[in-house]
């Protein structure tokens, strides 16, 4: 019983201790950010690296998921007679929380799992070490380029789920449902809200990417210096990350829908 | 260099794509338009019911949007809802007899403010208030009047 009761206790005391590290580890991202901002090359080389090659699997599957979305919005709105409100639905579905929801989960398997592994492994064969020998700064070097390369891909990477995903929802919704394409698409421009739905998305998606690249940048930097530890690593970015994005996702929903 | 090249050539065309995308949502996809008015001039009403007006709701002229509601308050004194209407400048020529009422757009649609054109010579300026207004249908009262009268129309 008390060999529980330690072992729960110790366990508890290091979530804290991570979570404590992590907020440490940030405020030094943050610090080294200004620095960084100099070396624009080392930025753009990770937003080719997080962005542009994360870009097929965040079209293919905004496609889908809009015409999924166009599908299951038609069943369920003919049983009110309310077809023609599809595009409305649609889009509000996928501007407020399926465009940036889904995105951050994705972006969190495809590129945050990659730093995570990359940086992991960085610091598996010592090139972190070496660098600190070297006077570099491995968190400004290596680490916050990754970062803010990552926080810059996510929101354009949402904006283009959801634009894929208004288009899919417009195939389905128009060309196969036959919703009417007039009031499909003036249904959506009347209930999508500039600043209550596309801006507060954008914000979600902004604030999902700091929270996903970042859970990827510091468990790859903290991994133990083994494969089980780099694999570790890349397994916690995925499941941390996850919870995470729909953690925030219900505290951001909560804030923004107060004031409607 | 080649290498650097299809780097550089590769996160300009995402970036650019992200933008054009978020570009797209916004012009096309959103009631950006609702924003767009510079030059407007405002007019009070007050309703003993505003329904379910919402701010930001359009201000109609036979059927045209002229305007929009940019604010409803209470007053408590005279107990009644007081509603500003922005109405864009080049409509300046209201004749100061029309009378405004809330109005719904189909069975269950938004609700919005219709302008009733008067036929005085003189013309509403900026901060007048509308003499005849009409308020929001409630659909319970009315039902509840039909049967009121039904039930009166059976003895």
């Amino acid at each position: 019983m008390t060999t529980l009761v330690r072992e729960l206790a110790y366990s508890l005391r290091s979530a804290v201790e991570a979570f404590g590290a992590a907020q440490l580890f940030f405020l030094r991202v943050l610090a080294q950010t200004p620095r960084a901002l100099l070396r624009p090359r080392l930025i753009i080389e990770q937003i080719h690296a997080s962005g542009s090659q994360s870009l097929i699997i965040i079209m293919i599957c905004g496609l889908f998921v809009g015409m999924v979305m166009a599908l299951q919005g038609y069943d369920s709105l003919s049983r009110f007679g309310a077809e023609e409100s599809l595009g409305g639905v649609a889009a509000l579905a996928l501007f407020r929380e399926l465009g940036p929801v889904v995105t951050a989960l994705l972006f969190s398997g495809r590129a945050g799992t990659s730093l995570a592994s990359e940086i992991g492994l960085m610091r598996a064969t010592e090139q972190l070490s070496a660098m600190e020998m070297m006077a570099v700064d491995p968190v400004q070097r290596v680490v916050v380029p990754r970062f803010l390369g990552g926080v810059i891909s996510m929101p354009l990477l949402a904006a283009v789920f959801s634009a894929i995903g208004i288009f899919g929802a417009y195939l389905v919704g128009v060309g196969l449902a036959g919703v009417d394409q007039g009031a499909f698409w003036a249904q959506m421009q009347q209930s999508v809200d500039l600043f209550d739905d596309l801006l507060s998305g954008v914000i979600k998606s902004v604030v999902f990417g700091i929270a996903a690249t970042f859970i990827a940048v510091f468990e790859g930097y903290n991994a133990m210096p083994t494969a089980e530890g780099v694999s570790r690593a890349t397994t916690r970015t995925v499941v941390i990350g996850a919870i995470a994005v729909l953690i925030l996702d219900f505290m951001l929903t909560a804030v923004m829908l107060e004031g409607v | 260099m080649q290498q650097t090249r299809a780097v550089e050539f590769g996160t300009g065309l995402f970036v650019i794509l992200g933008f054009c995308a978020l570009f797209y949502l916004t012009t096309q996809t959103s009631n950006i338009g609702s924003y767009q008015q510079d030059d407007y001039y405002e007019l009070t009403a007050r309703f003993d019911n505003v329904g379910g007006l919402q701010v930001r709701a359009p201000v109609t002229v036979a059927g045209v949007r002229v305007g929009r509601v940019s604010d409803i308050e209470f007053d408590p004194e005279r107990l009644e809802a007081v509603v500003t209407l922005q109405i864009a400048s080049r409509f300046d020529r209201l004749p100061n007899d029309s009378d405004a009422s809330i109005l719904t757009s189909g069975l269950i649609g938004a609700q919005y403010i219709g302008i009733g054109a008067g036929g005085m010579d003189e013309y509403f300026q900026n901060g007048d208030e509308f003499e005849f207004t009409q308020g929001a249908l409630i659909l319970e009262n009315l039902i509840g009047k039909f049967l009121v009268n039904a039930g009166k129309s059976d003895e």
